[in-house]
């Protein structure tokens, strides 16, 4: 069931061996490249789409249907590959060790599937505080300009190619695909409405794709190895491997490249040395990133690590940045800390996003204390129903999730406290708010 | 045209249309805040979600959504019903909710869709967000804590007006709107920005605290401080006008307002003539009616009738003009006219002087030259129109004059009149750019016409319209941009010299002479007064300006607010103001003065009655046929006129707007416009506040 290491995309994820282009060729980057441009981009777009690969950036959207939504033929308006390395999530830290460890499989990704979309150029919009990453990829692109991998003839395939890296400037919001065009444009980073949707309508008003690092970097590999290996990997529908971040309350919190479907039990206990003070020391686990709702220990037991099982759960395979609490663990005061980031994140723009991130914020820190009556408890909920699925982008909808996983599972730990604080049944008079 | 449906009722949509405009054409109103039709779409608020199939289970904006065919749209299902009251409360959690205190309230779009669609209490229990106020300059009122976001102020100021001056800085909660490192707007739009403002954030700072809309009465009419004639809304408490409202007219301002017609009517309060003056002694006098009537029939009677004129000012109104004009040729005198500032008009060629191409037309060319005329500041609401056929792209604009900012990109063409020679014989490089045209406009402006050369600008530029093609059957793109709301209509009822009369030139010429005895000015304040040398001057008008100031005798008359009158705008439109309240004290309605003077002279005029002025006016020229209130009757262009002559001077254009704010006896009346004149004028930056020790 776990991945052999023959299967492991990411050969260099801990860096140690050589980064340069030098090193991934030695690990089979770069190699072919040519041949495989030559299959055309049909055939490219096809094999993507055949390998199951769905984006690795949060939403899992097949990434070969994103792709053929780009026009078939180029007008007036050239086409962008844009490159998502705005690794924000809380938790999530694989798009990192890549780009630090494993830089060519990003540029040849780049290449690969921007000539699939028919574009001549890619952005790679990476987070700002990855300075040595930034620094890393520009190095790393002069290294593939330098042997002619990209350039005007890259890879002597005559599709003219050029890589740009532009560094964010820290806002979480910037990872969102609209607000990262506005931002790549040089606007306030606040997301656009959909429709029309970026391969319509995207950077600079021309059809653009905007993928995760991670799915674009897994591309060369899955063209070179078939798309039946990848797909045979995992799942029907979830396939292929996949690097999860574990940490928190676990004895070695790692990155690892594992099988998509694994077992969230043996990925950790595999992988990250198990949870601090065994497994039975569990509280509770955040499976993919801040984003996504908690899960406690009895979903832990068994659930799957892929799109669908945790959607049955009710949660979501997000990043796949696993965050383990034990049972020290004050998990109230933990999402209230989640709350308070998107609260701090939210851009602004749309009323219920807006408004709403800073209610729940301050509601849940008065949970934590238990300075609240319970009837709050469902107010929070309505609320977070009120943000979920009404606001322009998807900020909000993570700004409510990980509440309604807190009141769908710990709903007594919150009850205890407003009546441990009460000192009574709780149900006291709810005051009406100053006006 | 795909076809839909909403709540059930099929709605056939043109393609590209969102669900909100469908649902508009059907009469479904879906609550909104931050869409507004003339501006682009946002989709921020979240307050039009709406319940759509096929499609993701959770609402659509609808203001953002494009119809599709089959698409079923529910507004007043139990999803979008629960969207709407969640956005709606999440709305009023950081709005303070001091209706009673808020100048928004009674007309605002919170207070409305709250009572619809809000709850009945809060369920809120955390402290409100605060946010402290911008300085938006002396037009503008900020209390930002009511501020909802909608950013339509952001986009209209950055849309309509072209000056991106608003934007909204910060994130989440503390997203705020604001200016530019706390300075005032630039834009002479920028009082539109409050009406929309959907609550009460941004006020009318000078009508701030001054009135509730329930107590006003409401009267529509036309604005004349500048010639466009924007439709607007006389609000009035009593017998005072306390605002001025935009109103809506396609034709001319779309639902804009200049800053100057909304918040210059404070000057209608101070420095009225509230009775008539008679001079004695070197100091005037409050008379009688009877009296000051007498006098003006004495001296007028006395006088040989070739040594009597007449001067019409920039806000008379067409009825006053005509019985004017009438009993000078009662009296016997043919020197009259209504072109205080000189301008080479010829009165006999209307297509020589109408705005032809209509301000609506602007948005059909596709090239202009702008000649010696300032827009921005001489009509805004026509700027905007320009500004908004250069946003449709592909409208090169080219301008021969001061270089100033006209809020679109313009290539300069100089400031020196003897280009006009170069483009009217086509070795000049723009002279292509109108030629390759299918339609081009050249605009020229009082700047280019009011110099001792106008005749020789006029010629030339009428050349350079008709060797470009800018004259055709379907396509008259010469128009000339006035700045005085009285003109066109002068030029229409003939207030212009009669045969061997003297024009405005030879009346001062006269009267420094002493050729002309006796002037009569019907708001004529815009002339060198010191030139009227020891001539008796006889002022009718509504303020205490320089025409006043210089007057042997002073008759009372009513301003646009307070007289039903007639006025043609820089397109030939004939339009009427309403009467909203009453001229003060013992002023009258100009045209039943001149009535009463004709009568004092012995030689009454026929028309006793204002039908029977309006059938007068009728019988002149066909414009003023009670048909014909809000259409421009089309003037018929005839080819380069032989009469513009002259040589050209190689002085620059001057645009006669030097202070936008104050270009008349009402806005140099006005303590508002005085603070604008400060602020945007004279650079006193700061809130415009006064310490008192300032000098």
């Amino acid at each position: 069931m776990l991945l052999s290491d023959k299967d492991r995309i990411f050969t260099n994820l801990y860096g140690i061996h050589d980064w340069t282009l030098a090193g991934a060729r030695a690990r089979g980057d770069w190699d072919g490249t040519k041949a495989l441009l030559a299959m055309g981009q049909d055939w490219i777009v096809d094999q993507v789409k055949a390998s199951g690969l769905r984006g690795r950036g949060g939403a899992g959207f097949p990434t070969g249907l994103k792709w053929s939504f780009m026009p078939k033929t180029v007008s007036d308006r050239p086409h962008y590959l844009v490159v998502n390395a705005d690794e924000g999530e809380p938790g999530t830290c694989k798009d990192r060790d890549m780009m630090r460890n494993d830089p060519h499989k990003l540029l040849e990704g780049c290449l690969i599937a921007g000539f699939a979309m028919r574009a001549h150029a890619a952005y790679i919009y990476i987070r700002g505080e990855f300075y040595r990453e930034a620094e890393r990829l520009e190095a790393a692109i002069a290294q593939a300009e330098d042997a002619g991998l990209l350039g005007d003839d890259a890879c002597g395939s005559g599709w003219p190619f050029r890589i740009y890296v532009h560094r964010g400037a820290g806002a979480y919001i910037c990872g969102e695909e609209t607000a990262l065009i506005q931002s790549l444009e040089g606007k306030k980073g606040q997301p656009r409405l959909k429709p029309p949707f970026p391969a319509g309508v995207g950077l600079y008003g021309c059809p653009t794709t905007v993928n995760n690092v991670e799915s674009i970097a897994v591309v060369p590999t899955i063209l070179r190895r078939g798309a039946d290996w990848f797909a045979g990997i995992g799942r029907d529908k979830n396939s292929g491997t996949k690097v999860f971040c574990i940490s928190g309350h676990v004895n070695t919190p790692c990155n690892v490249e594992e099988a998509m479907s694994i077992p969230l039990r043996t990925l950790i206990e595999t992988h990250a040395g198990g949870v601090r003070g065994g497994w039975d020391n569990l509280l509770a686990v955040i499976p993919g990133g801040a984003s996504v709702p908690l899960l406690p220990k009895d979903i832990c037991d068994t659930v799957l690590m892929d799109f669908d099982s945790l959607r049955d759960v009710q949660s979501g395979l997000g990043t796949a940045a696993v965050m383990v609490m034990d049972k020290s663990t004050d998990v109230v005061a933990a999402i209230a800390r989640l709350s308070d980031f998107y609260q701090h994140e939210s851009c602004g723009q749309c009323t219920p996003c807006r408004e709403g991130c800073g209610w729940m914020a301050r509601v849940m820190h008065r949970l934590v204390t238990g300075d609240a009556d319970i009837e709050e408890i469902d107010i929070l909920e309505e609320v977070t129903r009120q943000v979920e699925g009404h606001t322009i982008c998807a900020l909000g909808d993570a700004a409510a999730w990980p509440i309604q996983g807190l009141i769908r599972h710990f709903r007594p730990e919150l009850e205890r406290r407003i009546r441990a604080r009460k000192g009574s049944s709780g149900m006291v008079q709810v005051q009406t708010a100053a006006e | 045209m795909p076809k839909l449906t909403i709540d059930g009722i099929e709605v056939e949509a043109e393609a590209g249309m969102t669900v909100m405009q469908a649902a508009d054409l059907v009469g479904i109103e879906i609550p909104r805040f931050c869409y507004h039709e003339r501006l682009s779409i946002a989709g921020n608020c979240r307050m039009c979600l709406v319940e759509v199939k096929p499609g993701p289970p959770k609402p659509q904006a609808a203001c953002a959504l494009p119809v599709a065919e089959g698409m079923q749209v529910w507004t007043q299902s139990d999803l979008a019903r629960k969207a709407r009251k969640g956005v709606m409360e999440f709305l009023l959690i950081n709005h303070p909710l001091d209706c009673p205190i808020c100048d928004q309230g009674g007309e605002c779009d919170l207070q409305d869709q709250a009572m619809v669609f809000g709850s009945d209490r809060s369920r809120y229990r955390e402290v409100k967000r605060s946010v402290t106020e911008k300085h938006l300059g002396p037009l503008v009122k900020t209390a930002m804590t009511r501020c909802i976001h909608c950013t339509r102020c952001v986009r209209f100021i950055r849309e309509v007006a072209g000056v991106p001056e608003l934007g909204m800085i910060g994130r989440g909660e503390h997203a705020e709107i604001t200016s530019y490192v706390e300075q005032a707007l630039t834009s002479e739009l920028s009082g539109n920005i409050v009406d929309l403002c959907p609550v009460g954030a941004l006020t009318s700072a000078p009508y701030a605290f001054h009135a509730r809309p329930w107590e006003l009465h409401k009267v529509e009419s036309i604005d004349v401080l500048d010639a466009v004639g924007s439709a607007i809304r006389v609000d009035a408490r009593g017998n005072a006008v306390m605002r001025v409202l935009p109103r809506l007219n396609e034709d001319i301002n779309e639902e804009w307002l200049a800053d100057k017609s909304r918040h210059a009517i404070d000057g209608l309060r101070y420095q009225r003539l509230d009775r008539p003056y008679v001079r004695e002694n070197g100091t005037l006098r409050p008379a009688s009616w009877e009296e000051a009537l007498a006098t003006v029939a004495g001296r007028l009677l006395s006088a040989d009738p070739d040594r009597v004129a007449a001067l019409a000012g920039d806000l008379a109104d067409a009825e006053a003009m005509v019985l004017l004009k009438d009993l000078m040729d009662a009296l016997g005198s043919p020197h009259r006219d209504c072109r205080q500032d000189g301008a080479v008009l010829d009165p006999h060629d209307r297509a020589s002087w109408l705005f032809n191409p209509t301000i609506a037309g602007i948005e059909d060319a596709d090239a202009l030259l702008i000649i010696g005329a300032d827009p921005r500041r001489e009509a805004p609401i026509l700027n905007a129109r320009i500004r908004k056929r250069y946003a449709m792209g592909g409208f090169p604009i080219g301008v021969l004059g001061p270089a100033t900012d006209l809020t679109y990109p313009v290539e300069d063409l100089g400031n020196d009149p003897h280009t006009l020679r170069a483009l009217s014989s086509g070795s000049h490089a723009f002279w292509r750019v109108l030629t390759e045209a299918e339609r081009p406009l050249v605009l020229v402006g009082m700047g280019a016409l009011t110099r001792d050369d106008g005749a020789a600008v006029m010629g030339y530029a009428r050349r350079l319209a008709e060797t470009v093609g800018a004259i055709g059957d379907d396509w008259t793109g010469f128009g000339v941009l006035h700045t005085a709301a009285a003109r066109v209509g002068g030029l229409e009822v003939g207030f212009v010299p009669g045969p061997g009369g003297r024009d405005t030139a030879g009346i001062l010429e006269g009267a420094g002479s002493g050729a002309v005895e006796v002037v009569y000015l019907l708001g004529a304040d815009e002339i060198d007064m010191d030139a009227l040398g020891e001539a008796f001057v006889i002022y009718q008008g509504h303020h205490g300006d320089a025409g006043a100031n210089r007057a042997d005798v002073i008759l009372p008359g009513a301003a646009y607010t307070e007289k039903t009158a007639t006025y043609v705008n820089t397109e030939g439109r004939m339009q009427r103001t309403w009467l909203t309240v009453h001229p003060p004290g013992e002023a009258r309605e100009d045209w039943k003065i001149i009535r009463a003077l004709s009568s004092a002279l012995e030689k009454p005029l026929a028309q006793g009655t204002l039908e029977a002025v309006r059938a007068r006016l009728a019988a002149i020229s066909p414009i003023f046929a009670p048909g014909n209130e809000g259409r421009v009757v089309p003037a018929e262009y005839r080819a380069t006129h032989r009469g513009f002559s002259g040589r050209l001077d190689g002085a620059p254009f001057v645009s006669p707007v030097s202070n936008y704010y104050q270009t008349d006896p009402i806005s140099r009346a006005s303590r508002t416009m005085a603070a604008c004149t400060d602020v945007y004028i004279n650079g006193k930056t700061g809130a415009g506040k006064r310490t008192g020790t300032d000098g």
